[in-house]
């Protein structure tokens, strides 16, 4: 057997110095410890790579066409170009694994997964890439094949890349969290597992991120890169445990209650009273989190729970960053049909998304493009005052058909009214 | 292989997660009442039924090798429940029901060498994109970067006693796969690309690259009796959008390739509505391996936020009320034309009153 071939990585070897865990260790290992010949060249060569876009900083990766069979997406192919010097790695693909919602996993899964990897692929991994999906990383054509083969028969498939629906993502909600709204793992899944064909199969404009918070704190930065985010919200009065309160203000004092509390309230809607009872003006109240977060046994979310739907939210590329804006300021999501409501809503959505955006554009920049009311209307939602945050400001628009709008705006409101 | 042999995949698409999730959390969905986090790194969450699950939380190196990653689980196996997730910022929790099982799991983690804390008002563990490591147009590393900047931030993670917790984030092009964070490091190129003329015409198609630009400064061209593009050099902002779809236009430089930080993005909707993050510094050289001109940057606006800021004032919130002439003052940083916007809907940046602070 041919000695494996070394490379020497004198600036990698500085960033296995200091205390936090070093990724260039675990290379190391791979590359020294393994009993697998395959899975210690692979790793020498990517130290060997790696040092090679430090020395020169520069990176020498490039894209191409890989798939599974049946599949058009889901793995990140990389082929070097450098192969020739570093050889083991010359294709290094990734692929990209949906994880369970929520992100939770057993050792023994996890085990399990290492193993299956081990076979096929570099014994890289991480928990979680920046759109949530599980990355094993680094892989042959073939060998993207063999470990989805064998993973897909326990239960996992692969996530989204490319212009296509792609893997969601939700905060660990109500599993463990008191403020969380909603059911986030159902919603995720109701959501995208009915887009399975959209996530495989990329054919849409550009890609489209469905996110899902169980509360206004958005965990999982859902308004901020999101297509279609989904933020668990409450529309009753909050709760107040008086004398959870009491002890709070007995805990830390007056003054950091005010300071602290009352007066960082965007909407001015609590009063500490001489008491040291709470006053909650409910109507007024955003739902902002803030006093729920810092007095967290003290208050919490009322009942009447629902969430509220933001669409549009994205990143720089290409007309800069956008945040998603309303689009459903309530909703309850209880019954199947609550359920159903929200996946419909979804597939209008991205309907209207297929067939109106330009290529490589998100549904924000389309929005923008065409003026939010084109988009409501080709989706069949009604405007709503909360979707603005002032109404127009520019005298530059044709009201010829006011008296009917104002008409549909009383006949709603009617509606609303007769329940 | 013949096509009757392949296997069909089955498309079963994102995994429930209650299958892997703790019986207490599983009895307990949806019904806890409040948590406290009684030391750094572990927090311990309350059911309306009385039931309890404690969560230890600790940073790891997040591209895990096959070894770490048996590491992680086999002291979820000896000395937690065998239940974990995993952060969006890729640190690992291991939920516990019996509170006695939490100090052995610190120390067996510490002794492996991952770092507990991250939890409360921490410097949170930095999320970071692929980098020289995987990505195809990275302008420079991203775990690198991250391990060296946590290496001088892991006080800050362990101790947990910032004024609110802060998100830093990484992106290695100016695509900013990172996202949104209190503070944010990212690429920013300052030249146009170099384009390789030979390779245009084979490798790229030519509308998508042009239509691609943000301030259309692409147009097709016949250089050297070859299809090509060129670029209008005043025009171009040097953003590198032209770059995935047609790699010969050669953004990424091993000088001109710099990193600028960003700060004050904040996702949560507490008290303000979500905000970006805006530039605060740029032209700070992309030096490998340890990138120490970055890290003394992020270390230094880190020590002013955590002097000058209230408690539960997110660096958004800070530089809010201080106003941004007091945090250019605070932090020593050079206020330059570059910071004022010119990017749509700029003129909503611009101060249009006389709220001025002296
Ligand atoms: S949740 Fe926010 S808006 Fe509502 S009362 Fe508390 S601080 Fe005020
Ligand atoms: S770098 Fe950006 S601005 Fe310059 S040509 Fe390319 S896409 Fe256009």
């Amino acid at each position: 057997m041919a000695a494996k071939k070394m490379y020497d990585t004198p600036m990698l070897d500085e960033l296995e110095k200091g205390p936090w865990p070093s990724f260039i260790s675990g290379f190391k290992r791979l590359r020294d410890d393994h009993p697998d010949e395959r899975i210690n060249e692979m790793a020498s060569s990517l130290l060997g790579q790696l040092e090679h876009s430090y020395e020169t900083r520069k990176g020498y990766w490039k894209g191409g066409t890989v798939s599974v069979f049946g599949y058009g997406g889901g793995i990140i192919p990389r082929f070097s170009e450098v192969g020739d010097a570093f050889p083991a790695s010359r294709e290094f693909h990734t692929l990209r694994v949906q994880p369970p919602a929520g992100n939770y996993y057993t050792t023994d899964m996890l085990n399990q997964l290492g193993d299956s990897w081990e076979k096929h692929g570099s014994g890289l991994v991480t928990f979680h890439g920046q759109t949530g999906n599980i990355m094993f990383i680094g892989t042959t054509t073939n060998g993207t094949q063999h470990f989805f083969d064998e993973i897909n028969e326990y239960g996992w498939d692969l996530g989204g890349a490319g212009p296509c629906v792609r893997t969601a993502m939700s905060c660990v909600g109500s599993a463990r969290c008191e403020q969380s709204c909603a059911n986030e793992h159902g919603i995720q899944r109701w959501l995208v597992n009915n887009f399975t064909d959209d996530v495989h199969r990329p054919a849409l404009p550009y890609k489209f991120k469905f996110k899902v918070s169980g509360c206004p704190n958005d965990c999982v930065n859902a308004i901020e890169r999101a297509d279609f985010a989904v933020i668990g919200t409450w529309r009753d009065d909050m709760k107040v445990d008086q004398e959870e309160v009491k002890n709070f203000v007995k805990a830390k004092g007056r003054e950091y209650v005010i300071d602290n509390v009352v007066t960082r309230c965007p909407t001015q809607a609590l009063s500490l009273k001489d008491d040291d009872t709470l006053e909650v003006d409910n109507h007024n109240c955003v739902r902002c989190m803030h006093c729920l977060n810092v007095m967290n046994k003290a208050l919490s979310p009322g009942d009447d729970r629902g969430i509220t739907l933001l669409i549009g939210g994205k990143r720089t590329l290409k007309i800069g960053d956008l945040m998603g804006t309303v689009i459903v300021p309530f909703m309850k999501l209880e019954s199947e049909e609550d359920y159903e409501r929200l996946v419909e809503i979804a597939e209008e959505t991205i309907d209207f998304f297929a067939e109106n955006a330009l290529e490589h554009e998100r549904t924000g920049e389309m929005i923008e493009r065409i003026g939010l009311v084109n988009f409501l209307e080709g989706i069949g939602i009604e405007v709503d005052p909360h979707m603005v945050n002032n109404p127009r400001q520019s005298s530059y628009v044709r009201t010829d058909g006011w008296d009917e709008e104002a008409e549909k705006w009383f006949a709603r409101k009617a509606e609303e009214a007769a329940g | 292989m013949a096509y009757e042999d392949m296997r069909q995949p089955i498309e079963s698409g994102c995994p429930d997660g209650f299958q892997y999730m703790h019986p207490v959390m599983r009895k307990n969905f949806g019904l806890w009442k409040f948590h406290e986090h009684p030391k750094p790194g572990v927090l311990r969450h309350v059911a309306h039924s009385g039931d309890e699950i404690w969560t230890v939380k600790a940073g790891t190196q997040r591209i895990l090798d096959v070894y770490s990653l048996r590491k992680l689980t086999e002291i979820g196996e000896k000395y937690g429940d065998g239940y974990v997730r995993f952060t969006i910022r890729s640190n690992i929790e291991y939920m516990v029901s019996d509170a006695a099982k939490v100090d052995p799991l610190i120390t067996a983690l510490t002794d492996a060498g991952f770092i507990v804390g991250g939890t409360g008002n921490s410097v949170a563990m930095i999320s970071h994109t692929q980098g020289w490591l995987h990505c195809d147009i990275p302008g420079t590393d991203a775990s690198g970067v991250v391990k060296a900047m946590m290496d001088e931030l892991v006080d800050e993670f362990q101790n947990c006693n910032m004024p609110n917790r802060v998100h830093i984030t990484t992106s290695c092009c100016q695509i900013n796969c990172g996202g949104q964070g209190d503070i944010a490091i990212n690429v920013q190129h300052t030249k146009p690309p170099r384009i390789n003329h030979d390779l245009v015409a084979n490798v790229c198609e030519r509308p998508s690259v042009v239509a691609r630009c943000p301030v259309a400064a692409i147009r097709p061209a016949m250089v050297n009796g070859k299809a090509s593009l060129e670029v209008d050099e005043k025009k171009c902002i040097c953003c590198g959008a032209c770059f995935p779809p047609c790699p010969p236009m050669q953004i990424n430089d091993p000088e001109h390739t710099k990193l600028a930080i960003w700060v004050g993005g904040n996702h949560s909707n507490a008290r303000s509505k979500p905000t970006f993050q805006k530039l605060v510094a740029s032209g700070i050289p992309n030096n490998p391996p340890r990138w120490p001109e970055a890290t003394a940057l992020v270390k230094r606006i880190l020590k002013e936020y955590k002097e000058g800021a209230k408690d539960w004032e997110r660096i958004n919130d800070w530089i809010e009320r201080i106003g941004w002439p007091r945090f250019f003052e605070v932090t020593g940083l050079p206020f330059t034309k570059y910071h004022i916007d010119n990017w749509r809907g700029a003129r909503n940046s611009l101060n249009a009153s006389t709220h001025i602070r002296f």
